[in-house]
C-alpha cells in the first residue's frame, strides 16, 4: 500500500479529478474542458511513452513526435482511402510505428549521445519531409479526417465523454504497462544501461537489443498515441512531426519528471494548463517557457514530481 | 549547362555558409564539450540584426558591421548569463537548457519584430551580375559570399593553428583544469570561443539575410542542415566540418534541382512528381544514415581538429 | 594435474605511438591466484580490458577452457564464465547494492526479454545477490544506495559483482585500489578463502596483498612481460628489482 506522503495524495487527487472531470463538465457546461482534456489525455500518453526510453532508458530521442505522426497518419490515409474501421486502422497505426521505431533505432542505436540526438532529430524530420511530400494526403496543408475510427457500435468517438473515457483508460493503461516493465527484468537491463553502458556490458548484457526493444515499445505506443490524435483533432499534418514538437514531448517529460511514474502526465498537464492560461493574458506567453525550461535544468532537475517528493523527508543512510 | 554550373555555384556557396554554422557549433562542442541547439538562434538573430541596422542606416555594408557586432554581444551575454552553468553538466542538460534558449529567442524576436518576415535588399553595387566565364553569368553578392566565407575559414586555421591563442584554444580543449592552473583565464577564454561562435553564427545569418526570408524560425530549419554537417564531418574536426559542409551544400543544391528530373526519367511522371520534392528534401539525411551506418563518429572522428 | 584455463599467446596492442602489450604471453592454471604486477604505464589495465573483451587485440590469441576466445565479444566472454572487476569504481550508482549484485545474476540468468514479473521479488536472482554480499561482507548495506557507499564498500561491492554469476575465473584490476589498511586487509582475507573455489588473475600494486596471495606472478614493464615464476623466483629476480621494485625503493 504506497504511503500517504503528500506527493502521493496529490497524485491520486489528480487522477480522481481526471475520472470525474466528464461529470463536471456535465454540470457546468464547459464543454471546451473536455477538448482541452482529452488532448492532454493523449498527450500525456505520448509523454509517457517518450519517458519509458528518455526517463527510465536514458536514450535522448529527439524525433519522438514522429510517431505521433506515423499513427496519425495511417488513421487518416486509411480514413481517405474509405477504410473506416477502426479494427483495421489501429493495428495498422501501431505496425508501421512499430516498423519505423525497429529502422530508426537499429540504425540510431549504433550511437551514443549528441550523434544519437542528431539522428534521431534527423530522422523525424525525414519523416516530416515524407509526409509534406505526400500531395496526395494533403501534403504540407495537412490532411482532413471527415469520419472518426468506426468500431462496429462498440463506441461512439465522436460522443466527446466516451471518447476521452477510452483516451483515459488507454493512458491508464499504459502507465500501468509502464509500471511493470520498469521493475520487471527488462526494466532492470534498461535502467542498469542508463545507468552505466559499459558496466552492463562487463557483466555479461548484449545491451544493443535490450533497447531497440524498448525504443520500438516506446514508438509503438506513441503511434497509439497518434492515432487517437488524429481523431481528437479530425486532422493531420506534418507539422505534427517536426522537430520542435518532439522538442514539446521532452518538456512535457522533463517538467514533470524524469524516469518517474506520473511525472509525464503531471507535466502534460501542467504545460498545456499553464498555456491554455498565459495565452489568454499575452500571445507571447511563450517567452516565459523557454526560462523556465532553463530554470527547471539548472535548479529542479527532478520536475515536478522531484519537487513533490522533497515534501516528505527522505531517509538517510550512512 | 549554364543551370549545371549555376546550380554548383550555388551549392558551393550554400556549402560554405553551412560550413561557418558548422565550424561555430564544432568550435563550441570540442572545446567546451557544449551542445547549442540555440546556435540557430543566433543566425537568425544576425539577420533581423542586419535588416534592422541596414534599415536604419541606408548602408548594407554599415548594418552589416553592426549586426556582426550585436551578434556577438548577445553571444558573449548569453555565455555569461547561461552557458557558464552548464559546462560539465550531462549533454541531456544541454540540449534542454538550449531548446529553452531558442523558445525564448523565437518569442523575443516575434516581441520585438513582429510575426511578419523582415527582407534586407542588396544594395545596386554588389547586386550585379559578375561574368565568370565566357557566356556564363553568376550572382555577384553570392560570389563575395563565397569570398568572405573562404576568406573566414583560413583567419579561423590560422587563428587555432598559429596563434598563441588558438594553442590555448587547443590546450584548454584538451585540458581544462591544467589550463586554469597555469594562470591561463579559462572563464575569458570560452567566453572568446563561444563569441566567436556566435559570430560566425551571425555572420552566416547576415549574409543569408538578403537571399531568404528573414523570418522566425529560419534558425531551426539551417540548424539541423549543421548539425548533419557536423554529425556527416565528425563532431570536433573543423576539417570534418568543412568536408561536411560542402558535401551537404553540394547535395542539397544540386538534388532539390536535378534530383526530380532524374526520377521523372526512372519513374512515371505522376509518382516522379509526388515523391520528388519529398525525396529531394530527404537525400542529406540519407547521407547521413549511410555515413553513420559506415563510421558511426562521422568521417573525421575528431581526436584532435 | 592443474592445468591452464586461460593462456595468452603473444597478445600485442598499440595504441598510435605506445605499444601497450608487447607479445603478451602467459597462463594462469585452473585453481590458482597468478598476479600480474608493474610500474604505472606498465600496461596491466589494457591487458585485462583485452582479456575480457573491452578491447580488441592487434595481434595475439586468447584461449580460455581450450577455446579461442580473442574475437569473442565481451557478453560472451561473461556467459562462459570470465567475470572482471574494475580498477576504476563502475557501478550502477542509483541501485541500491542488492540491485547491483542481482544485475549480475541476472546477467547470467537467461535472457531478460520478461516484461511482467517484478524482478525485485525473483529469488532465483535476489538469493544468489544476497548470498555474494554477505561472501564480501556487504550483507548490512543489501538495501542502500550504490552512492551511499564508501569507497572501501565500492571496492567489496565490485568483488561482489564479480562473482555473482559464479564465474569459473575472475580478472581482478586493482580491487584494493584506495583502500586504507584494514580494508586491505580484509580483503586480501577474502581473496584468499576465494582462491579456493575461482581462479583468479590479480593486477595489484599493494606488494604485501601480492606475495601473500599470489602462487605465481608475471611482472610487466612497458607492456613486456620480462618475468614470470613463483613469488620466490620473482623477488630474487635482479631484472626485476630493478625495473619495479627498485623503482619503488628509490620513492620511498
Amino acid at each position: 500500500m504506497p504511503a500517504l506522503t503528500p506527493r502521493n495524495v496529490i497524485i491520486a487527487a489528480v487522477l480522481i479529478a481526471l475520472l470525474l472531470l466528464p461529470v463536471f463538465v456535465a454540470f457546468t457546461g464547459k464543454i471546451f474542458m473536455l477538448t482541452l482534456f482529452t488532448r492532454i489525455i493523449i498527450l500525456a500518453l505520448a509523454a509517457v511513452s517518450l519517458n519509458l526510453i528518455l526517463g527510465y532508458g536514458g536514450m535522448m530521442s529527439f524525433g519522438h513526435a514522429a510517431y505521433l505522426g506515423i499513427g496519425g497518419y495511417a488513421v487518416g490515409i486509411l480514413a481517405h482511402e474509405g477504410i473506416t474501421s477502426g479494427f483495421v486502422q489501429w493495428p495498422a497505426a501501431l505496425a508501421a510505428s512499430a516498423l519505423f521505431a525497429l529502422v530508426i533505432g537499429a540504425l540510431s542505436l549504433r550511437t551514443r549521445g549528441v550523434y544519437f540526438i542528431m539522428i534521431t532529430l534527423a530522422f523525424a524530420q525525414m519523416a516530416y519531409y515524407a509526409a509534406s511530400g505526400l500531395a496526395r494526403y494533403g501534403g504540407d496543408d495537412g490532411l482532413t479526417i471527415n469520419t472518426r475510427s468506426q468500431f462496429a457500435g462498440l463506441i461512439n468517438l465522436s460522443n466527446k465523454t466516451a471518447f476521452y473515457y477510452l483516451c483515459l483508460l488507454l493512458l491508464f493503461g499504459c502507465i500501468y504497462l509502464v509500471w511493470r516493465l520498469v521493475n520487471s527484468r527488462f526494466g532492470m537491463v534498461i535502467g542498469g544501461v542508463r545507468s552505466n553502458e559499459v558496466r552492463m556490458r562487463a557483466i555479461g548484457f548484449p545491451t544493443y537489443r535490450y533497447q531497440l526493444a524498448c525504443f520500438v515499445i516506446a514508438g509503438t505506443m506513441c503511434g497509439l498515441a497518434g492515432a487517437l490524435l488524429a481523431n481528437a483533432t479530425d486532422f493531420v499534418s506534418p507539422s505534427m512531426m517536426y522537430w520542435t514538437r518532439s522538442g514539446d514531448l521532452i518538456i512535457m517529460v522533463v517538467l514533470g519528471g524524469m524516469g518517474s511514474l506520473f511525472g509525464p502526465l503531471i507535466g502534460t498537464i501542467a504545460l498545456l494548463v499553464l498555456e491554455e492560461a498565459l495565452s489568454g493574458v499575452t500571445e507571447y506567453w511563450q517567452i516565459i517557457l523557454g526560462p523556465l525550461l532553463l530554470l527547471i535544468v539548472l535548479f529542479a532537475r527532478g520536475g515536478i514530481d522531484g519537487i513533490l517528493r522533497s515534501l516528505t523527508p527522505k531517509v538517510r543512510h550512512g | 549547362m549554364t543551370l549545371f554550373i549555376e546550380q554548383c555555384l550555388n551549392g558551393l556557396q550554400f556549402g560554405l555558409l553551412l560550413f561557418l554554422l558548422a565550424a561555430g557549433l564544432t568550435l563550441v562542442f570540442g572545446i567546451m564539450d557544449l551542445v547549442n541547439l540555440a546556435h540557430g538562434s543566433l543566425y537568425m538573430v544576425g539577420a533581423y540584426f542586419a535588416a534592422t541596422f541596414a534599415a536604419w542606416t541606408g548602408s548594407f555594408v554599415l548594418g552589416a558591421i553592426l549586426a556582426f557586432g550585436a551578434t556577438l554581444l548577445v553571444g558573449i551575454l548569453v555565455e555569461i548569463v547561461v552557458m557558464r552553468r552548464l559546462y560539465g553538466r550531462d549533454h541531456l542538460d544541454h540540449v534542454l537548457a538550449t531548446f529553452g534558449l531558442i523558445l525564448f529567442f523565437d518569442e523575443a524576436v516575434r516581441l520585438i519584430w513582429g510575426s511578419e518576415g523582415l527582407s534586407l535588399p542588396l544594395p545596386g553595387w554588389l547586386n550585379t551580375p559578375v561574368q565568370i566565364l565566357p557566356g556564363i553569368q553568376y550572382s555577384g553578392y553570392r560570389l563575395s559570399i563565397m569570398v568572405v566565407t573562404i576568406a573566414v575559414a583560413a583567419f579561423l586555421y590560422l587563428l587555432v593553428m598559429r596563434t598563441r591563442i588558438g594553442m590555448l584554444i587547443r590546450a584548454g580543449a584538451a585540458n581544462r583544469e591544467m589550463v586554469g592552473a597555469l594562470g591561463v583565464n579559462i572563464k575569458l577564454l570560452f567566453t572568446l570561443v563561444f563569441g566567436l561562435g556566435a559570430a560566425l553564427a551571425g555572420l552566416a545569418g547576415l549574409m543569408q539575410a538578403p537571399i531568404l526570408t528573414v523570418q522566425i524560425g529560419m534558425g531551426e530549419n539551417i540548424l539541423i542542415l549543421a548539425f548533419v554537417v557536423t554529425v556527416i564531418g565528425g563532431i570536433g574536426s573543423i576539417r570534418g566540418a568543412f568536408v561536411g559542409a560542402l558535401l551537404v551544400g553540394f547535395l542539397d543544391t544540386l538534388g532539390r534541382a536535378f534530383f526530380p528530373d532524374l526520377l521523372r526519367m526512372v519513374l512515371d511522371k505522376n509518382t516522379a512528381a509526388t515523391a520528388a520534392p519529398a525525396l529531394s528534401s530527404m537525400l542529406i539525411y540519407i547521407l547521413m544514415a549511410a555515413v553513420l551506418v559506415i563510421k558511426p563518429q562521422g568521417l573525421f572522428a575528431a581526436s584532435g581538429k | 594435474m592443474a592445468d591452464a584455463l586461460l593462456q595468452v599467446e603473444s597478445l600485442s596492442k598499440r595504441f598510435g605511438g605506445v605499444l601497450a602489450s608487447d607479445a603478451v604471453t602467459l597462463d594462469v592454471k585452473r585453481g590458482e591466484l597468478h598476479a600480474v604486477i608493474g610500474p604505472n604505464g606498465a600496461g596491466k589495465t589494457t591487458l585485462i580490458s583485452q582479456l575480457s573483451g573491452q578491447l580488441r587485440p592487434d595481434a595475439g590469441r586468447i584461449r580460455f577452457a581450450g577455446g579461442d576466445i580473442t574475437a569473442l565479444p565481451q557478453f560472451r566472454r561473461s556467459a562462459l564464465g570470465l567475470a572482471r572487476s574494475f580498477q576504476i569504481t563502475s557501478l550502477f550508482l542509483d541501485f541500491s547494492a542488492l540491485d547491483n549484485v542481482a544485475l549480475a545474476v541476472q546477467a547470467h540468468a537467461g535472457h531478460s526479454f520478461r516484461f511482467w514479473r517484478n524482478a525485485r521479488n525473483e529469488a532465483e536472482l535476489r538469493q544468489p545477490a544476497r548470498a555474494a554480499l554477505e561472501r564480501v561482507g556487504l550483507g548490512s548495506r543489501a538495501d542502500w544506495p550504490a552512492s551511499a557507499l564508501s569507497h572501501g564498500e565500492h571496492r567489496q561491492l565490485e568483488l561482489a559483482m564479480a562473482l555473482a554469476g559464479a564465474p569459473r575465473m575472475l580478472l581482478l584490476d586493482e580491487p584494493m585500489a584506495g583502500m586504507g589498511p584494514d580494508d586491505s586487509a580484509r580483503m586480501v582475507a577474502m581473496l584468499r578463502a576465494l582462491k579456493q573455489e575461482v581462479t583468479i588473475l590479480l593486477i595489484e600494486h599493494d606488494m604485501e596483498a601480492v606475495f601473500a596471495l599470489a602462487d605465481r606472478i608475471t611482472v610487466l614493464v612497458y607492456g613486456r612481460v620480462i618475468a614470470s615464476g613463483a613469488p620466490a623466483e620473482i623477488r630474487a629476480n635482479a631484472q626485476v628489482r630493478e625495473a619495479y621494485l627498485g623503482e619503488q625503493e628509490a620513492v620511498s
